[in-house]
């Protein structure tokens, strides 16, 4: 694999720079200000909304490897669905990697 | 006594952080061995993990960098990955806004998924405690996870080369972001906020620069928040 040494420092830095600026864009400039209560409703849903949006594409749309499709649709579906049932991210890590390996070793 | 509570706070929220080890040590370790596999030696590996500390974003940006695609094209498609900590800063504003600049900055060097999310239930569920006693309790929750977060991808760029080649380590992503998710939906809205963000980031998936994450994003945001103001108005018009 060729990754180009100097473009990588400057993805390095400013992805650093960039990313410390997001997280210190309302913590910084908004400081001790009120909410408006409108917004923090919507602030609520942000972790529910954008991390299984992150999730969805990479489930669905494998990059190049087609055989794998099912199985990682049903990995997913066990993960949320075991976390979901059992309010518990350790039970659902333990489900989601047994049914992958299960179906990769033993089914197929 | 108030120094007391607050390093309590601090331990307790040590405590808390400790099942997201399980999901943050493999997860850093699994960066630090793809990033090797793609050519970074470890100084490039722990340079990466220590400046940006962002998970998702580095996979995003590793998996580009491979792709040999545009920097310009990766900077903004993995600060897009990104944007959802701006939110994750704005959500805790409210509570952590009045604590001195430097902290804040503190704050926000640190700000990830895991302490972001056990922050905010916790500063939700207990709205009596001190700005204090939240920065103790935040900063708990960052120690061992940041520490962690390096520790597995030194361990990961120095020792990739053990691990089997087939293992489906692409999958390892998705099933730590599932169950991180899944138990933080305990409402109707919850529900339905994440249902409509990844139908559109679904169909919006061939956008490009990630953009349909953020728009998928933003639709689950707004569907939740009017969902809950249809059942809040619908819960007073039964009691009248």
């Amino acid at each position: 694999m060729n990754i180009d040494k100097d473009s990588l420092w400057i993805i390095i830095l400013t992805l650093g720079i960039g990313s410390f600026l997001l997280r210190f864009s309302f913590l910084g400039l908004v400081g001790d200000r009120q909410f408006p209560p409108r917004l923090l409703r919507h602030l609520r849903y942000t972790a529910v909304a954008i991390i299984p949006a992150l999730v969805a594409p990479i489930v669905v749309y494998p990059n190049g490897s087609g055989s794998l499709e099912p199985i990682r649709l049903i990995t997913a579906l066990v993960t949320i669905g075991v976390g979901i049932w059992t309010k518990n991210m350790i039970i659902a890590i333990i489900a989601g990697v047994t049914t992958l390996f299960t179906m990769l070793y033993v089914i197929i | 006594m108030p120094s007391t509570t607050t390093k309590s706070k601090y331990w307790s929220g040590m405590r808390d952080s400790a099942p997201f080890l399980l999901i943050v040590g493999p997860f850093s370790v699994l960066f630090g061995v793809l990033a090797t596999e793609a050519g970074l030696n470890i100084f490039e590996v722990m340079s990466f993990s220590l400046v940006v500390i962002a998970g998702a974003a580095q996979f995003t940006a590793l998996q580009l960098m491979q792709d040999e695609a545009p920097t310009f094209i990766i900077l903004m498609s993995a600060l897009a990955v990104n944007l959802r900590v701006a939110m994750y800063s704005a959500a805790l504003t409210p509570y952590l806004g009045q604590s001195a600049l430097w902290q804040r900055v503190c704050v926000s060097y640190l700000l990830v998924d895991q302490n972001y999310a056990l922050s905010h239930t916790k500063f939700e569920a207990e709205p009596t405690l001190t700005t204090s006693q939240r920065l103790a309790y935040y900063f708990g929750t960052c120690s061992l996870i940041v520490t962690t977060w390096l520790l597995g991808s030194y361990i990961g760029a120095a020792l990739g080369f053990i691990f089997p080649q087939n293992l489906p380590l692409d999958l390892a992503l998705p099933i730590a972001f599932l169950s991180m998710i899944a138990p933080m939906m305990r409402t109707l809205p919850h529900l339905i906020a994440a249902t409509v963000a990844i139908m559109i980031s679904i169909f919006a998936a061939g956008m490009p620069y990630s953009f349909g994450l953020i728009l998928a994003g933003l639709a689950g945001m707004i569907t939740g928040a009017q969902t809950e103001v249809w059942l809040q108005r619908r819960l007073k018009c039964k009691k009248l």
